[in-house]
């Protein structure tokens, strides 16, 4: 089974929208949403349905016993992450700033510091009419990378030649790069701003260093037609394919308000994402 | 000869793991008396530098060869000076080792940059 | 006042509420602190640039003093080191710098170096003060990287905080320090969902804080429904306009070109003063 991914870089551009339109015109209904920090897809295709939830651990983190603790201030004074609070008669582990390195754990003289398993997230898992895979990271926690592994691993790993749609996360950092490795294509969704194109560029550089095949496309080109015009030139210049681009259009909220895809409604951002979506594909087989 | 492969399962005709870092268990084939060991890795769950770890098990049980699908760039650090790392091909676990003794597997070459997974 | 502008996602327009909130003001800092991607500066095009480095500190094995006793090896939570060829091998990428190796080392054979992660640079443009978080690419965390770009914030100024997307640990450092939290939300059904995320950690924090709903349209707001249903103050509700997305597009500043954003985000300006003074 191959394994498209869509990425932008900057959030906002449409990844998710895009990506959602993509699994109804595959027609295959084999999906996952990388972006564990913002997860949305679900919001469109998978509404009604409930998964199968699985708790997912990160790092371990240090827990302070109040009544053991004697008040020295050791961890205070050795922790690097500033995850150690001083109370009235005790200290106490911030649970969003402590990173699991157990230094705290290492210096205390009484033994009052323990590391204990840390629920991060929650991987979940829609089997009914669909395989599409996702996952929640909870509040403050950093383990991004780790849970979008996971998430790509309940996608079935057969050899079929059916294509799986990967809904990336934003940004350049780990959780892209975690999501980008082992995929077969990626789609990256720009926007025709000028902050859009740097975070393009950025991305580009970051699948370039897996030498995967890669594809651009422009969403909302019509804000900024100039700058739209300057993505395509750069995709020329750089022999990036350019697969097409997207008008801005309202009827593209109201569906997804509506909790329909772009596929699902007859508009002109449908004509040109099928475009877009014929164009993709033909790169990937 | 040691070789060593990540399976998904504690048996010769286990299937290759894909992963390295993360995979479930390793076995050890020891060449001159046809046995193999299972261990636990101990990488699989862990939060990050899963490569490294695996590869420092690989390097303490003393592996001459690891059989693999793909390696990432810091596991093949530790492992580049003791342990001489093969591409592994379709087939079952018994059928890799088979291979390589014939002289039928080629050294894995591409290195990937990892995934840097971390916190 | 230290004015925090977050958002569950990306694309709402923390980015837009930040450089523009920050040049109404009389004298303001704008510290960026969406490392992996700071767009700030390219608005403020910002002049008389100076550059700060940030530096973690990693461990550096003194192999003469090392005795092969690995402990530093099996405490390493991270797995950033390994024993190799009877010496001790750091893969800098991955350790978090927090000195565990350092200070279990029974030999006192490790040493630790500072290693750049990334840097802040500081410019000026009108009466803002441009401060730009940038991180290298692949390194473990930006939180040392935000934390240099809080310290410049100046006490006689407005200090105008544009988060990172998201509730992660960077967002949390981030807001930290701020008197009030300016949340971006879209009226949309993935604009409602990603708010509800951000408002758990403001909520959390227990931060005041207001919703600005940007690009509204004629067609049902949720985020105005869901607003009104828990009477969460609504700062400001920004129409979506062509033209403001163009110039936004463009890199321009939109109080510098139009009068009546201009008014606009003066009143949401005054707006937040009153909230945080009453």
């Amino acid at each position: 089974m191959k394994k498209l991914l869509i990425l932008s870089g900057k959030g906002g551009t449409g990844k998710t929208t895009v990506a959602s339109a993509f699994v109804k015109f595959f027609d295959n209904y084999i999906f996952a949403d990388c972006d564990v920090d913002a997860p949305n897809l679900h919001l469109v295709l998978a509404k009604e349905n409930k998964p199968i939830t699985n708790d997912f651990y990160g790092l371990e983190k240090a827990v302070i016993d109040e009544d053991e603790c004697i008040g020295c201030g050791e961890c205070y004074n050795k922790c690097r992450f500033d995850a150690i609070e001083k109370m009235v008669t005790s200290f106490k582990v911030d649970e969003f700033a402590c990173e699991g390195c157990s230094v705290c754990h290492l210096v205390c003289p009484v033994g009052a510091v323990k590391m204990i398993d840390d629920v991060a997230g929650e991987l979940m898992l829609y089997n009914k009419d669909m395989i599409f895979s996702t996952a929640k990271l909870k509040m403050g926690r950093g383990n991004s990378g780790k849970l979008v592994t996971e998430v790509k691993k309940q996608l079935p790993a057969d050899t079929s030649e059916r294509i799986a749609v990967i809904d990336g996360s934003p940004g350049i950092g780990c959780p892209v790069i975690a999501s980008i490795s082992g995929v077969d294509f990626v789609l990256i969704v720009a926007e025709p701003s000028l902050s859009g194109m740097s975070d393009m560029e950025r991305i580009l550089k970051t699948a370039n260093i897996f030498q995967t095949k890669v594809a651009v496309c422009i969403n909302k080109y019509d804000t900024c037609v100039e700058i739209a015009q300057k993505i395509e030139e750069y995709c020329k210049d750089n022999n990036i394919a350019f697969v097409g681009k997207i008008p801005y259009d309202k009827s593209v909220s109201k569906a997804i308000n509506a909790g329909k895809t772009i596929a699902d409604v007859d508009c002109k951002a449908r004509d040109s994402l099928m475009n877009v979506f014929s164009n993709t594909v033909s790169l990937i087989i | 000869m040691k070789i060593a492969i990540p399976v998904d399962e504690k048996r010769m005709d286990s299937p290759v793991c894909i992963s390295f870092g993360r995979t479930p268990f390793f076995m050890f084939y020891d060449t001159q008396t046809k046995e193999a060991t299972y261990f636990d890795n101990s990488a699989f769950n862990t939060q990050g530098g899963a490569g490294i770890k695996a590869s420092q098990m690989i390097v303490d049980e003393k592996a001459d060869v690891l059989i693999t699908l793909r390696c990432g760039e810091n596991a093949a650090q530790v492992l580049k000076d003791s342990v001489k790392i093969y591409k592994s091909i379709e087939g079952n676990a018994k059928e890799n080792i088979d291979a390589f003794e014939n002289g039928k597997l080629n050294l894995l070459t591409e290195i990937h940059p990892g995934f840097h997974n971390h916190g | 006042m230290k004015i925090a502008i977050l958002s569950g996602k990306g694309g709402t327009g923390k980015t837009f509420a930040s450089v523009n909130l920050a040049c109404v003001a009389q004298k303001a800092v704008y510290l960026d602190c969406d490392v992996e991607e700071p767009n700030g500066h390219l608005f403020f095009n910002p002049q008389n640039i100076t550059k700060q480095k940030t530096t973690v500190l990693l461990p550096e094995i003194n192999n003469d003093k090392c005795d092969g006793c690995r402990k530093c090896v099996d405490f390493c939570k991270f797995n950033a080191l390994a024993f190799v060829s009877g010496k001790v091998k750091v893969f800098d990428e991955i350790c978090h710098s927090c000195s565990g190796c350092f200070l279990i080392c029974p030999q006192k054979a490790i040493e630790e170096k500072p290693k750049q992660i990334g840097m802040v640079q500081t410019g000026y443009f009108n009466n803002v003060k441009v401060v730009t978080g940038i991180m290298n690419a692949g390194e473990a965390s930006g939180v040392p990287i935000i934390k240099d770009v809080l310290k410049m914030s100046d006490d006689d100024a407005l200090t105008v905080i544009d988060c990172p997307p998201g509730s992660a640990c960077t967002v949390m450092e981030s807001i930290e320090s701020a008197d009030f939290c300016v949340i971006v939300a879209e009226p949309t059904v993935f604009g409602v969902h990603n708010f509800l995320m951000v408002y758990e950690l403001v909520t959390l924090l227990k931060k005041p804080f207001g919703v600005i709903v940007n690009k509204v349209e004629s067609f049902e707001n949720q985020m105005k429904e869901l607003c009104d249903k828990n009477q969460i103050n609504i700062i400001e509700q920004i129409p979506y306009s062509y033209e403001l997305a163009k110039l936004t597009s463009m890199g321009k500043i939109a109080v510098e070109e139009s009068e009546e954003i201009k008014k606009m985000f003066v009143n949401i300006l005054e707006k937040i003063k009153s909230e945080v003074k009453g």
